[in-house]
């Protein structure tokens, strides 16, 4: 399995991190590499073996559907690069 | 009494009981040596003032004689854990400016006992790395050297910063966190104490996630009893984690006798790996004929999917990551780019992300996305989670036949010098973890420990693997190869 520019191209799409043209070769090469070392876990066998799920075997607590937190507009706004109006801002999204 | 700074935790709270030094005291003390040890860039925001605070209130605790082990003893925390109203950045350039509205549980729980924090520590970027060289605030450097050399070292990855500034005695402990290796790396390549705890001892709430299956927190320290008490002080049951296992932290301190008599130590045949150092595997031969000497039965296993491992794991810890970095987008907190005219919230997201994120965690996103994108989720991410499965297997068959811990080299070689890796394929600095990251996909706690040097002076570390849930017995293990080697060495001030 090699990557080639355009798969290149379309992994740093659905990850959503621009990367210029002139960057795709040296991008997809260093994807190959990565990719060329893992192959290896080609070489297992694991017929009938579970993928893990979870390290210790534990079921995921439960607890009761009731609101536990909130009311703290100011605090979640805190850090956002830009707020107005008690939201968060961002440029206009037109579909 | 010899140099504040050179006190171990256990020396610092014994003295802090008996009246014979204050909080007060040994903070300033630390805040003096941190503040001079630029050169090394250890310490990447100093909080001198919630210090002196801190340590103010731990004397008047200790006066009322209301003071547990932690009390009053000054640590370094970690960048990637969030510190309410204080930088927390996991050396990313995405997280400039941030300042959590909450405090991490695990640095809560320090707090409460009374610790004091001198600051947040330089690491690899988002915990992804080996050498500390991805963080955005450039390498922390560590304090030892080669022989005459006077050529910057590597003090590991990813918890670099934690690792130079125990080192160099600018904390008496500081927080790590190991996904790969990130604990037990540093602190081999630093002649410093990290344990790795059982997957689920200590809460990840309020950490920076990287890998959320295989990331835990954990102390490093100058000695195996420090990280006994620091561990004790960070462990417990917290239902903001749910993987966080609802089980009493014992006395683990207590439980140090350094008598590991007719225990059995298991000696893997696969860490033995092609192009290992001589003197890498002389030392483990030193290590196997300590406990030997010390009364544990030596006996060789095998664990045959070791091979596998690192594999495996640059798989699933990028397509966790993938996952977890998600949340970093420019629009809740963090760093925006800067946009042009007509950008809409795709450009921003893009233009943010690749402004942000340096070239590892970049790279490591879109491995990640690539292994979980439609039509390969099954060869790749479903794989590795079944070679997984295999791996933790393989230590679950050595513990059932009888194996009380297992003893292995901590790294492939000492520490190497900054920039050594810089045109290298990124895979050579992956087999830093070679050793490590086994502990890791099964979950287990591990500790590494400085127990000799190489020829060039530098700290050469063993690892011990033990049964889940024992870091008890395990520290214990670490406490009489710790009584064995005899390890003493210092790193000779030059910062």
């Amino acid at each position: 399995m090699s990557i080639d520019r355009e798969t290149a191209r379309r992994v740093a799409k659905l990850a959503r991190i621009a990367v210029p043209d002139d960057r795709l070769d040296g991008l997809a090469s260093e994807f190959n590499a990565i990719l060329g070392f893992v192959e290896q876990l080609g070489e297992v066998d694991v017929e009938g073996v579970d993928p893990m799920v979870s390290v210790t075997p534990m079921q995921l607590k439960r607890r009761d559907d009731v609101v536990t937190d909130g009311n703290q507009q100011d605090a979640v706004l805190a850090n956002a690069p830009d707020a107005r109006e008690g939201f968060f801002a961002v440029p206009k999204v037109v579909e | 009494m010899s140099a504040l700074t050179d006190l171990t935790i256990a020396g610092a709270r014994d003295a802090l009981r008996a009246g014979d030094t204050s909080a007060v005291a040994l903070t300033e003390a630390h805040l003096e040596a941190a503040e001079a040890a630029g050169a090394l860039n250890a310490f990447v925001h100093h909080t001198p003032d919630l210090a002196r605070e801190q340590a103010r209130a731990a004397d008047a605790r200790l006066e009322r004689g209301d003071a547990p082990a932690m009390c009053g003893i000054p640590i370094g925390v970690k960048d990637l854990f969030c510190t309410k109203g204080v930088p927390s950045q996991a050396a990313s350039r995405i997280l400039d400016g941030f300042r959590p509205e909450y405090e991490s549980t695990v640095t809560d729980k320090l707090f409460t006992s009374g610790a004091v924090m001198l600051g947040k520590l330089n690491m690899d970027e988002f915990a992804m790395g080996s050498s500390n060289e991805t963080s955005t605030y450039g390498a922390a450097v560590n304090p030892w050297r080669a022989g005459n050399s006077d050529a910057a070292l590597t003090p590991g990855g990813s918890s670099g910063g934690s690792a130079a500034a125990v080192a160099a005695r600018l904390c008496l402990g500081a927080t790590g966190t190991d996904t790969g290796g990130s604990i037990r790396q540093p602190a081999a390549l630093t002649g410093t104490v990290g344990i790795k705890p059982t997957y689920g001892r200590v809460s990840r709430w309020g950490i920076v996630a990287f890998a959320s299956s295989l990331d835990q927190a954990g102390p490093m320290t100058r000695n195996v009893r420090d990280a006994a008490i620091m561990l004790g002080a960070m462990a417990g049951h917290d239902p903001k984690d749910s993987t966080s296992a609802e089980l009493p932290v014992p006395d683990f301190e207590a439980m140090l006798t350094g008598d590991i008599r007719g225990q059995v130590i298991g000696i893997p045949r696969e860490y033995r790996i092609d192009g290992m150092p001589d003197e890498v595997e002389a030392h483990w031969q030193d290590g196997i004929a300590m406990l030997r000497d010390a009364g544990a039965e030596i006996r060789d296993i095998s664990l045959p999917h070791t091979k596998y491992a690192l594999p495996a794991y640059y798989v699933i810890a990028p397509a966790e990551a993938s996952s977890n970095l998600a949340r970093y987008d420019g629009v809740r907190f963090g760093r925006r780019a800067a946009l042009s005219q007509g950008d809409g919230v795709t450009e921003m997201y893009e233009k943010t992300r690749a402004e942000g994120f340096g070239a590892e965690v970049q790279r490591r996103i879109m491995v990640g996305t690539y292994v979980l994108s439609a039509g390969f989720y099954d060869a790749y991410y479903n794989r590795a989670r079944k070679v997984r499965a295999l791996i933790k297997r393989d230590f679950e068959e050595a513990f059932a036949s009888g194996i009380d811990a297992i003893l292995t080299p901590a790294t492939p070689s000492p520490a190497f010098e900054l920039g050594a890796m810089a045109e290298a394929d990124p895979i050579e600095m992956y087999l830093q973890d070679v050793f490590t990251v086994t502990v890791n996909l099964a979950g287990l706690p591990g500790i590494a420990l400085p127990t000799g040097q190489d020829r060039r002076g530098l700290p050469l570390g063993l690892q011990l693997i033990g049964r889940p849930w024992e870091e008890g017995a395990l520290l214990n293990a670490a406490q009489c190869l710790e009584d064995r080697a005899g390890f003493v060495a210092q790193p000779e001030k030059w910062w």
